[in-house]
This record gives C-alpha cells, sequence and structure tokens, in this order.
C-alpha cells in the first residue's frame, strides 16, 4: 500500500514528505511504546502511535519505518518534524483514534509484520 | 580492513531529547561504508536501546564502538546505579524505569531483552554503587 493510500484512507494531514508519498509501506505496527516497537516492527512499515516526541521519529529511524501516523490528531512540535525531515521519514496526523486508524488499514488489506 | 575502526562517544544524561544521537551518527557511518542493511539495523537497534537505557538509568555514559573486518564490538559504560538482579533484569517485561520514563514511550522492560536479540553476543558486568558495561558483539 502506497503512502498516498494510507494518507486518504485516513483523511490524514502530511506534516512532511509530500513529495514521498509514492512509497510502498509493507506492514504496519501501533504502539505507544517504544521499546515494543523495536522489538518487533519490520522494516518499510507505517507506525502508528499516539506518542509525540522526538524519540518516535530516533525509534522509526533505527528500523528503516518509511512513515508515522500520528493518531488523535496530535500535532508534533518544530523540533520532530525537522528531525523527520532530515531522516526523510514522512509524518501523517489523522483525527481518528489508534484502534479506527488500524481497522480501517487492516481492512483494506495492510496487515502486521512479524 | 586492515586497522579496526573506533569511534567514541559521550553520552548525555540530561536530555532526553538528544538521545540517539549517538545512535544516529553510527548508522550513518556504517552506511556510508556499505555494510549490509540488516547488520546496520541490528547494530543501530542494539545501541540505540543501550544509549536510551544510559539516559534513563545512569545519568549518561560513553559509548565505544569498535569496527574490525569481520565484527562491530559496542560498549556503552555508565557509572550509574548498577543493575541489582541482571537475570530479572533480561526478562522481558520487568523494568525499573518509573513513570514518567514510561510516559515517554520506554520502560516497557524490553531494553536489555533487545539488546541481546540484535547482537550475536552480550555480557553484561555490573556493581550496583558502582556502575555497569555492556559489551555487544555484531558479526558482519
Amino acid at each position: 500500500m502506497t503512502i498516498e493510500r494510507i494518507k486518504n484512507l485516513l483523511d490524514a494531514d502530511v506534516l512532511y514528505g509530500n513529495e514521498c508519498l509514492d512509497r510502498e509501506v509493507r506492514y504496519a505496527f501501533s504502539s505507544d511504546m517504544m521499546s515494543d516497537v523495536l522489538a518487533y516492527a519490520d522494516e518499510h512499515s507505517a507506525l502508528i502511535t499516539g506518542l509525540c516526541n522526538p524519540q518516535v521519529v530516533r525509534t522509526a529511524e533505527m528500523l528503516d519505518i518509511v512513515c508515522i501516523i500520528f493518531v488523535r490528531n496530535k500535532i508534533p512540535d518544530q523540533n520532530i518534524l525537522a528531525l523527520a525531515e532530515d531522516k526523510e521519514i514522512v509524518i501523517l496526523c489523522t483525527g481518528h483514534g489508534m484502534f479506527t486508524a488500524c481497522g480501517i488499514l487492516y481492512s483494506n488489506g495492510l496487515l502486521g509484520g512479524a | 580492513m586492515d586497522e579496526n575502526l573506533v569511534f567514541n562517544y559521550t553520552i548525555s544524561g540530561d536530555d532526553f531529547t538528544r538521545a540517539g544521537e549517538a545512535s544516529s551518527d553510527v548508522k550513518n557511518k556504517l552506511k556510508m561504508m556499505g555494510l549490509d542493511n540488516n547488520i546496520i539495523r541490528k547494530v543501530a537497534i542494539a545501541m540505540y536501546e543501550g544509549e536510551i537505557n544510559m539516559v534513563i538509568h545512569a545519568n549518561g555514559g560513553t559509548i565505544t564502538v569498535e569496527i574490525s573486518a569481520d565484527n562491530i564490538r559496542m560498549i556503552l559504560a555508565d557509572t550509574g546505579p548498577g543493575i541489582a538482579d541482571i537475570d530479572k533484569a533480561m526478562e522481558q517485561g520487568y523494568s525499573t524505569a518509573p513513570e514518567e520514563v514510561r510516559a515517554l514511550g520506554f520502560g516497557a522492560g524490553m531494553g536489555l531483552p533487545n539488546m541481546k536479540k540484535y547482537s550475536d553476543h552480550m555480557e553484561i558486568d555490573s556493581t550496583v554503587g558502582i556502575g555497569t558495561t555492556v559489551t555487544m558483539d555484531i558479526h558482519i
């Protein structure tokens, strides 16, 4: 699934990475605990989270995650967005809660990884 | 590679927002060296967990990364409180991190288990009241 499709399905805003929306996302992983993400998430995944701090982007960077989706209208600050830009990780923001966001993506064919 | 490459980092213990900069730097260096992506990912994750641990538990420390032809060794040393029960600390889900650390997305009791999972060999040398040194090897 492309990031563009995810954006459309979740009615999400693109806070960084408009030029990268054609990238492919293979899996999704959702958690507010970054240690769980580090333990289980696959590369080329999207990370769905309600946690909003720079370590979310750092975690995504280490795992080669291509896209972070902030749920519940969490808006990352400029430091977080600057780090995402530096690491070329697309940042989406949706008004859906985590359960609903995951449900929409899953029912449209995006699966969890390992 | 004829000689080992060595990189040294000092990790500040008082700025959580900057935690991970050393791991990020190592990841970039390994990428530039053209190493296999899977190995780079293992090094980045293992070192990042260790770096976060240092900031959360030990008020910072030092990380030395030694790269030879067939191995990447990370030595993470701190002068923090030490680990009282290493076996317990290695259990998934066991954590001594305070609630404010969990609010930041860490302290789920996965740090040391993750470091072991992503490294080929890991040793922990810890003395309560003195500090902890974690040595991890990832084979190339």
